[in-house]
């Protein structure tokens, strides 16, 4: 077999030959085979069907692609398919016309050139239908008969090769075929012949045949059912890699009757034990769903079980299968929504877009808004201070009648564990997550928070002018609202003589929509600059810009108008014309005060060329004729003079220009009037016809004329609104940001609505999670707050080696120890935030830690938490409490701890065996371990009655120690002994929502199992503890300073519990 | 917009209801500077081609490449676009989706393509058409992201080399690899698993950029340095790194690669990563604002034009200011000239010049700055003869380098590495550049 042309260079000699064979295809000798081949005429696009691609406006395109295909058929070596057409079959048929690759007419530029784009259509009609031909030649016998049997042999060759036994042929044959695909040449002739391979052991050959087969199955669904049964075998296979993969090129092969098929392959793989399988199901969904959206209730099925998987590599792609086919049903995230938020760290790149999209939307219809209070305050003030937006005065005073009405704003926890889990990923290095973080801040961040987002957003500024262009569109939006955020940053928007023209224009957005009385003249200053630039489109721009600040920042209008003034006698006519569209806008504002611009003005009538600027000058001296009353007249003179060979745009202000003379100066414009209006009159334009009609019944007073007559003045010289000159960006984010809808400013399909925030917040305990079932032990408010979702970013991925920042992300929430002093209230994981609701028992949970998980448990699976009792067997162990459920349907039998290992010193009190658990029953059992006062892990083996599972526990630091009782002056004299090496201290900055007394002491408490010592002074805490083994003395002081500054210290002679305790409460203290 | 082109027939408008909530990449299109498409690849149904019409006459109306705008709504489906090495990467999507997502994903295609192939030009492409269609199988899943982590690419399709094309050829073995894709199933997937290293080595390279603008009289409007850390890590195993810095206040505004563990970075300011293998970018940062930029450049220049004589006077000298003293290096100067220049003549003191009369484009490539003989570029420029004067001024682009030399003063303090017992070797280099420095005139 000859030797592989995909590697070969492009040749000039077939290049040449490609030119060649265009030429003559344009001579039009192409004609008679084009009859003698296909007899139909209804064109190439009728012939084939839908499911066809369209023939070749599109291949007309590729002159590259002509040159390749030339180039593949011409190397020295390749089985070159003219010699063998020629030998074997049509003889006389010229080559050209049956070979669609030949025949894509080098002709690059349709739109350039409409002439030759003409030519290549009706060549490439040609192509089409030769095309058809070869289509009939491999599918079927009609075709067949109109083919000319040259081409039945067309890719004979590579059928031979695929044929072939040995691999190298194969994979060699597959590889043209794949890059015939890729340049977008049709290879669905091979079909047969492809999928026959598709068992092939060869994994590459096996890839390039799924490649093939995605691509053509849809066309010929037929032959593609021969490969369905390949894929159900994998779909059996014990490597979880090839189960996923079957699944993959199952689902995406388009041919509807595999459908209960895949609905079957679908269902098994998401109860898949492997996560890779089940992402690989929750791909396969839309899929589906695009193939026959019949099957949406029970794809919905599927996705309700999905969103319930606990594993980070599932939740992105079960989200984005939600978006796709159940947007609606918002109800399924209730329950997942916690599970969400905490696992959204650790999910990929992509998902995370997806998951805060969705959570976007979720939270626009669960919370209530953050900024129902502040706005009140915050923007009356700074409304009234530049009068300009009167809309939003009205949503104030809208906002304050409603806020009458409502309570006292609480965020709810849910809204906070999402605001809070999604701000670290604003350092992603991921642009969409970056966008994706920021608009879910600015839609539902209060506002005192938003802030956090400008600078990772001017981050993104830094990358590919792409994202540039994206990111700048949306800072354009939230710079409206939101001014305050992005005024820091006002130098990096800065523009550049290198930056392209529709980044320069987006920054001069950003810049206006900032500019203030502070800083205006630094930006005025800017712009000057920019005025020079020789980039036209942007000068014009700048010039509105100008006039955009000078309408909203009244100080500066005169400054704004003088240097407009200037430019007027700049060379470039339209950097003029643009300042007079600008300056007419501005001078309607107050036109009393400069009559003298008007004058100058009307002397450019005389050199200024653009319309928009003449008539733009027009209609300034007639509204303000009364104030020009000498240069009015003489204007209508010159312009009378001109007006034929006027634009449109000009003879209509010149009409009116008239009109109004007419009306305040008769004696002297009467007849330059009616001599306008009779050119009018005969004008080409029906438009100025009708309006010179129209004006001449109105002022002109005749005897028919009706009552109008005598308001003529009032109606044309009526006091007329100033333009109000504001940014399109302008209510822009009724869109959600960094949507396609909002770049566009149009909605486009399939967009979501991001709703409005509801004005009652529905039930929060919709997204409780049940998460002790059965029984046993545990207390009953033992739910919600998807408790064993450690919010964490990689670390505990090593959690032996780092146990530092592994306790640093542990959430502190646990029981109290049952103590006479402290309410029995457990905190959730966003009490910390929310302290209103610490006492709210209805949003608690024990932070349980998983030991077993159900995967690697197969079905059992344990829990545990540190229950804070004291252990009654031994005081000197932690009591651990260990929660098992049996997830399997057989019972589970001897359940028991075996052959503990501890390392040295380490004691661990079994708990008594579980002599058999039943299927979904859930038992709660206390163990106690001797840590040895350190957080070294326990470990040890789980036993059933068949199985042995290694498992271990650790411990956080202040889970090794129990309270203790002493007095202020207790403390002070031990604290007086642990001096020196066994002090450590802190300095920290407490959170806003940390700095009560009460969610201090809470967050101390919640993070330590420590007792509170009483304090004479009240901007100090105290708590003691012994640890439990040793029984040292562990002396916690915190002191509060000015503002959120505080200091933390604590005494104990064991430095090593010291240095993690000081850590895990500054953790605790300030997130 | 469609009339224009007497509407190019779109097969998919009967079908498209049915697709109402399909979102994301339906395909994907390459078309070179001169608009021809050279690789296209479908997700979900073939799109016709002639969707492209829209794109050609959006860059048709663009003066330049980099003037199509990124996304082009067309009657059916949306247009995004990138535009790097001379290549246009088109994506088509139906549905409402991200636009970022769209994009930051094309980069990563380029970004992959580039890691593969060394560079990602038209004849690479070409030249790989299968390990392309392969990679490209691998990172879209019915149009979602699947694998673009370059370290699982690399695992599913090796990286074509020169060696390994000889080998296929005589011995039929393949580009995909043999092992299954673990990575993909890993906990650091962005690691592969058994790496192995007789050398082991982990470079990390410093690099800053200061972007400024000077105004004309050599006062500094804005200046910022913006810095990365590019990483070489070739180490057997699962090593565990952690990297501190002697002055880690001085970092305002970071973004990471994935490996990096960002509580740890929050409480103690330390850089802990299972690195990828081989190349990545571990670190982008931002220097805070408050630090006031060092510039280590200053330019004289005297360029005036005069009413009614068709001479003009050019004049630039190039010295060095706060360089800490290192040497600067590698210095290009260039300048877009207004239209009415017709031509200059110009003597430099050093280097070589070049002027483009078409695009009116100045280059001048100086090289090393001698602070005893600072280089200068002289001359006159001719101008249209009977033309006014132009009204703006050129501004100045100027490119340097700075060896070992981080301007902003961050230092590495120390990398420390667990998990694995050998011993690796280790290394830092610094090194400050211009990233957009502009000098207006």
């Amino acid at each position: 077999m000859p030797a592989p042309f995909a590697g070969t260079p492009l040749g000039l000699a077939s290049a040449k030959v490609a030119l060649y064979l265009a030429e003559i295809i344009l001579s039009g000798r192409w004609k008679p085979l084009a009859r003698a081949g296909v007899t139909q005429d209804q064109g190439p696009a009728a012939a084939h069907g839908a499911a066809q691609p369209p023939p070749r406006p599109s291949g007309s395109r590729g002159a590259a692609g002509g040159d390749a295909g030339t180039r593949g058929r011409l190397s020295p070596g390749a089985p070159c398919a003219f010699k063998r057409r020629r030998g074997g079959g049509g003889g006389v048929v010229p080559p050209a016309p049956h070979d669609p690759d030949i025949s894509c007419i080098p002709a690059s530029q349709p739109a350039a050139h409409p002439l030759r784009h003409r030519a290549s259509r009706s060549a490439a009609m040609a192509a089409g239908q030769a095309y058809s031909e070869e289509k009939g030649g491999a599918a079927g016998d009609e075709g067949q008969l109109l083919t000319a049997p040259g081409l039945l042999h067309r890719h004979d060759d590579l059928k031979e090769m695929l044929d072939s036994n040995k691999d190298s042929l194969k994979l060699e044959a597959m590889k043209r075929i794949v890059a015939m695909i890729a340049r977008g040449k049709n290879a669905s002739d091979l079909f047969p012949a492809v999928v026959k391979n598709v068992a092939c052991k060869n994994i590459e050959v096996k890839k390039l045949v799924y490649v093939y087969l995605v691509r053509y199955a849809e066309e010929q669904q037929d032959l593609a059912l021969l490969s369905i049964s390949t894929f159900q075998r994998g779909l059996k296979d014990p490597n979880q890699l090839i189960r996923a993969s079957a699944l993959r090129v199952l689902s995406s092969i388009r041919v509807p009757i595999i459908v209960p098929i895949m609905m079957l392959a679908i269902k098994e793989a998401a109860s898949d034990m492997s996560p890779y399988v089940r992402k690989t199901a929750a791909h396969a969904i839309p899929k589906l769903y695009s193939l026959d959206s019949d099957q949406k209730d029970q794809l919905i099925e599927v996705i309700e079980k999905l969103l319930a998987d606990k594993t980070t590599l599932v939740a992105g792609s079960v989200v984005m299968a939600f978006e796709e086919v159940c947007p609606e049903r918002i109800d399924l995230i209730h329950k997942n929504y916690r599970k969400l938020c905490n696992l959204l760290i650790d999910v990929e790149e992509w998902g995370q877009v997806v998951i805060i999209n969705m959570l976007t939307r979720y939270a626009r219809t669960q919370f209530l808004s953050p900024n129902q209070n502040e706005s009140l305050l915050e923007d009356s003030a700074e409304k009234a201070f530049y009068g300009s937006d009167e809309e939003d005065t009205k949503d104030a005073k809208a906002e304050a009648t409603s806020l009458v009405k409502r309570k006292p704003y609480v965020m709810d926890p849910d809204h906070r564990l999402l605001l809070r889990n999604t701000k670290p990923l604003l350092q992603s290095r991921n642009a969409a997550v970056v966008m994706a973080v920021a608009q879910l801040y600015f839609h539902l961040a209060p506002k005192a928070e938003v802030g956090v987002i400008a600078k990772a957003l001017v981050r993104l500024l830094r990358s590919h002018r792409s994202v540039q262009y994206v990111v700048l569109q949306n800072v354009a939006t939230m710079s409206i609202k939101r001014r305050g955020m992005f005024e820091p940053y006002l130098k990096s928007f800065y523009i550049r003589s290198t930056d392209p023209t529709q980044i320069k224009i987006l920054k001069l957005e950003v810049l206006t929509n900032l500019a203030n009385e502070t800083n205006i003249s630094t930006i005025l200053r800017e712009f000057q600059t920019y005025i020079r630039s020789m980039d036209k489109d942007f000068v014009a721009a700048t010039i509105q810009a100008i006039g955009r600040c000078a309408t909203n920042i009244g100080k500066v209008r005169d400054t704004c108008l003088n240097g407009l003034v200037q430019l007027l006698s700049n060379r470039d006519e339209l950097v003029v014309a643009e300042s007079v569209v600008v300056i007419k806008k501005l001078l309607q504002m107050q036109p009393a005060q400069h009559s003298e611009i008007i004058k100058h003005m009307a002397k450019l009538t005389d050199n200024i060329q653009v319309p928009m600027a003449r008539a733009s000058i027009l209609w300034l001296i007639g509204e303000y004729c009364e104030h020009v009353p000498k240069i009015a007249p003489d204007v209508l003179r010159k312009m009378a003079k001109s007006f034929t060979n006027e634009e449109d745009i000009v003879k209509l202000q010149v009409i009116n220009l008239a009109a109004k003379l007419y009306l305040t100066n008769s004696k002297q414009s009467k007849l330059l009037t009616q001599y306008v209006l009779n050119l009018a009159k005969y004008d080409q334009n029906y438009d100025i016809r009708d309006r010179a009609r129209f004006i001449r019944q109105l002022i002109v007073p005749t005897e028919k004329s009706g009552a109008l007559n005598k308001y003529a003045k009032k109606l044309f010289l009526a006091q007329k609104p100033a333009p109000i000159l504001e940014s399109s960006f302008k209510d822009r984010d009724h869109f959600q940001l960094g949507s396609l809808s909002h770049l566009l400013n149009a909605k486009a399909v399939g967009y979501q609505e991001l709703p409005d925030w509801p004005d009652e917040a529905p039930d929060p305990s919709v997204r409780n999670v049940e998460v002790v079932r059965g029984s046993a032990g545990l207390p009953r408010a033992h739910q919600g707050g998807g408790g064993h979702w450690e919010p964490r970013w990689r670390s505990s991925r090593t959690l032996t080696r780092h146990p530092a920042s592994f306790l640093g992300t542990i959430q502190i929430h646990r029981w109290w120890a049952p103590r006479a002093a402290v309410p029995r209230a457990a905190c959730s994981p966003m009490a910390v935030l929310a302290p209103s609701q610490l006492l709210s028992p209805a949003f608690g949970s024990v932070r349980t830690y998983e030991l077993l998980h159900r995967m690697t448990g197969e079905g059992l699976s344990v829990e545990y938490c540190f229950s804070r009792r004291p252990f009654p067997h031994d005081p000197h162990m932690v009591a651990v409490q260990i929660q098992i459920s049996n997830n399997t349907d057989a019972e589970v039998k001897s359940l028991r701890i075996s052959e503990p290992k501890p390392l040295s010193g380490m004691r661990i009190q079994e708990f008594p065996e579980i002599e058999s658990l039943a299927p979904g029953d859930t038992a709660s059992v206390v163990m106690g371990i001797d840590f040895c006062d350190s957080t070294q892990a326990a470990n040890f083996q789980l036993c059933t009655h068949t199985r042995h599972f290694y498992v271990s526990i650790q411990p956080p630091v202040g889970e090794l120690m129990a309270p203790v009782f002493m007095s202020e002056n207790e403390f002070k004299k031990e604290q007086g002994k642990l001096t020196g090496m066994s002090e450590i201290t802190e300095k920290l900055t407490l959170l806003e929502k940390c700095r009560s007394d009460h969610a201090i002491v809470q967050q101390v408490t919640s993070a330590a199992n420590v007792g509170r010592v009483p304090c004479g002074a009240d901007n100090e805490y105290r708590f003691a503890a012994k640890t439990v083994t040793s029984g040292s003395l562990v002396l916690i002081t915190l002191e509060k300073r000015e503002g959120a500054a505080a200091q933390l210290t604590v005494n104990s002679e064991k430095m090593v519990i010291g240095t993690m305790l000081v850590k895990d409460i500054v953790q605790a203290l300030v997130q | 917009m469609g009339a224009a082109f007497g509407g190019p027939k779109h097969r998919l408008t009967v079908k498209s209801s049915e697709f109402l909530h399909m979102a994301n990449y339906r395909c994907l299109f390459l078309i070179n500077a001169s608009g021809d498409i050279f690789l296209e690849k479908h997700w979900k149904s073939v799109v016709s081609r002639s969707v492209c019409d829209y794109f050609f006459e959006a860059q048709e109306r663009a003066s330049e490449a980099e003037n199509v705008p990124p996304v082009i709504p067309t009657p059916h489906h949306y247009l995004l676009s990138v535009y790097r090495h001379k290549i246009f990467f088109v994506a088509v999507i139906q549905t409402e989706v991200p636009p970022l997502f769209v994009i930051e994903f094309l980069h990563r295609v380029v970004d992959t393509f580039q890691d593969y192939f060394g560079v990602c030009s038209e004849v690479m492409i070409k030249d790989n058409v299968v390990v392309v269609y392969e990679v490209l199988e691998e990172m879209l899943d019915n149009g979602f992201p699947l694998a673009t982590e370059s370290n699982i690419l690399k695992e599913l399709i090796k990286p074509p080399t020169i060696l390994r094309t000889v080998v296929n050829t005589i011995t039929g073995s393949t580009n995909v690899g043999d092992q299954l894709p673990t990575g993909q199933l890993s906990v650091v997937p962005w690691r592969r698993t058994g790496v192995k290293y007789t050398n082991n080595e982990a470079y990390f390279d410093v690099i800053e950029e200061i972007d400024a603008i000077i105004d004309k009289s050599g006062s500094t409007i804005t200046a910022e340095i913006q810095g990365v850390i590019d990483a070489c890590v070739k180490l057997t195993g699962m090593p565990d790194l952690t990297l501190s810095f002697m002055n880690p206040r001085l970092l305002d505004d970071v973004s990471f690669h994935p490996c990096v563990r960002f509580k740890r970075w929050e409480s103690e300011r330390i850089l802990s990563f299972i690195p990828p293998d081989g190349n990545f970018r571990l670190l982008s940062y931002h220097v805070s604002a408050q630090n006031l930029v060092a510039i280590p450049v200053y330019v004289k220049h005297n360029i005036s034009f005069r009413d009614g004589s068709s001479l003009g006077r050019f004049e630039i000298t190039v010295g060095p200011k706060q360089t800490m003293g290192k040497t600067i290096e590698g210095v290009m100067v260039a300048s877009q000239m207004p239209k009415g220049v017709l031509n200059m003549s110009l003597t430099p003191s050093q280097g070589t010049h070049i002027f483009d009369p078409v695009t009116k484009l100045l280059s001048w490539d100086v090289g090393k700055i001698n602070p005893q003989k600072l280089p200068s570029l002289k001359g006159t420029m001719s101008l249209q003869a009977g033309a006014s004067k132009p009204d703006e001024n050129p501004t100045i682009n100027l490119q340097f380098k700075i060896q070992q030399l981080a301007i902003s003063g961050l230092k590495v303090n120390r990398l420390d590495m667990y998990g694995e017992k050998y011993k690796p070797f280790k290394g830092i280099k610094y090194m400050t550049k211009a990233g957009k420095f502009q000098v207006r005139t």
